[in-house]
């Protein structure tokens, strides 16, 4: 094997090609870090700090650093899941999250983290922000009480729709999702169903209109596969045969 | 059989809507292996009003009065292992929603100005027990030691939760049993 083009993550051999990060490379070769704001087809955003993994005793977000050879990578340790669960604790705490009320439920990606960590409790004092719904457009609902800030929307309606809808504004706890619009409502931007920032929340903050529980709730995405296993499945693979070790 | 001394758990419902009590009745005929195991304190099944000296309290249901927070106080005071189940009792859950609203607003539409209402008024009954200004998870009144996410969560995560418990085991729910909704 040639050990110029592998790293090892949790003393597994991970195969990589040059410019691939650490997560691209362990995604493609079936090994699953957990992450939010990370998605495959955008510009890692490197916020969420869920795919963080220790290297050579040192913490990094493993979607934004570069795969080298030979680096040793621990990434399903209990000291980092630990700091994952109080993650995904905190963005519970201080949103919005009622899940049984929601209708991406099943399909949310912060709700599948939270089952695959075996978060039981948010655990911190609920925050319950005022944060209104906008509903001016006729097909599209924000809800921005579940926002978790991962810029996913705002990134595929600049890169993809060349749009602009969205953006973060404020800072600190202060931060949060606004619609770019001199009114401030989604009705009046020219965002379209079509749009791939339509697809990308990874929680339930950008809903279609009218199709919210069509699928019903227990035959959705995270009901049946963990996310651990869906989100190899969601990965570009390495092409098999394309490789020479 | 009967040598072996009983777990004694005692369950309630604060604001919570008696969900997580019909689910755990959904374990159905495992109540009978469970009954070998344990026996009821305050309960709805035997209607004890206090809690008494137990081993393992499951309270559903967020805080949403100052009965609440009696009842949870009692039940902490007498439970070794307490058990938060349900969405309510883990976020304060549909209760919770009149959080971001002020208590006098939602009193007045709800009993002054909804249309339909004639001669209403806001209930002051001295017995009635006051309404908090918030509605909170247990967690945030007294220490909870467990907690069982749903709304509600099913028969078969509450059975194996209490087994887990009862074996000596860390209760894990695992892929399919884990469930906020």
């Amino acid at each position: 094997m040639n050990n110029t083009s592998t790293f090892q993550l949790d003393g597994t051999d991970v195969p990589f090609e040059s410019g691939q990060t650490v997560m691209q490379a362990a995604l493609a070769a079936g090994h699953y870090i957990p992450h939010l704001c990370y998605h495959p087809e955008f510009k890692p955003h490197g916020s969420c700090k869920l795919c963080t993994v220790k290297v050579g005793g040192r913490t990094a977000a493993s979607c934004t650093m570069p795969a080298e050879a030979g680096l040793e990578i621990e990434s399903d340790i209990e000291e980092l899941n630990a700091l994952r669960r109080t993650l995904v604790q905190m963005l519970f705490a201080e949103g919005n999250h009622f899940c049984p009320s929601c209708e991406k439920s099943g399909n949310c990606m912060l709700q599948a983290l939270g089952y695959d960590l075996e978060v039981h409790t948010a655990g911190f004092r609920h925050m319950y922000p005022d944060r209104p719904l906008d509903a001016s457009h006729p097909d599209i609902l924000l809800d921005f009480n579940r926002c978790i800030l991962c810029e996913l929307c705002v990134r595929a309606s600049s890169e993809v729709d060349g749009k602009n809808v969205f953006a973060l504004a404020g800072r600190g706890i202060t931060k949060h999702l606004i619609v770019n619009a001199r009114s401030g409502l989604l009705n009046d931007t020219n965002i379209a169903l079509t749009d791939k920032a339509m697809e990308v929340c990874p929680v339930g903050v950008i809903l279609k209109k009218r199709v919210g529980f069509k699928q019903p709730i227990g035959e959705r995405r995270y009901d049946k596969r963990p996310i651990s296993a869906q989100a190899l499945d969601d990965a570009p693979r390495a092409p098999s045969g394309a490789k020479h070790e | 059989m009967s040598e072996k001394k009983k777990l004694r758990v005692a369950t309630t419902s604060l604001a919570g809507c008696f969900g997580c009590h019909m689910s755990f009745l959904d374990i159905d005929e495992r109540l009978i292996p469970l009954l070998e195991l344990v026996e009821f304190d305050r309960s709805p099944l035997t209607d004890i009003k206090h809690c008494g000296p137990c081993d393992i309290g499951l309270i559903e249901g967020g805080i949403c009065n100052g009965e609440n927070v009696h009842v949870l106080r009692e039940f902490r005071k007498n439970c070794k292992i307490l058990i938060a189940i349900g969405s309510c009792a883990i976020t304060g859950g549909l209760p919770a929603q009149r959080n971001h609203l002020d208590l006098g607003d939602c009193l007045t539409e709800v009993y002054l100005t909804e249309a339909g209402l004639a001669h209403g008024h806001i209930p002051n009954d001295p017995e009635l027990p006051l309404p908090l200004d918030k509605v909170h998870p247990l967690h945030e009144v007294v220490k909870i030691d467990y907690f069982i996410p749903g709304c509600p969560p099913s028969g078969d995560a509450i059975w194996k939760f209490l087994t887990d418990l009862i074996a000596g085991k860390t209760p894990e729910l695992g892929h399919g049993l884990i469930e906020y909704d």
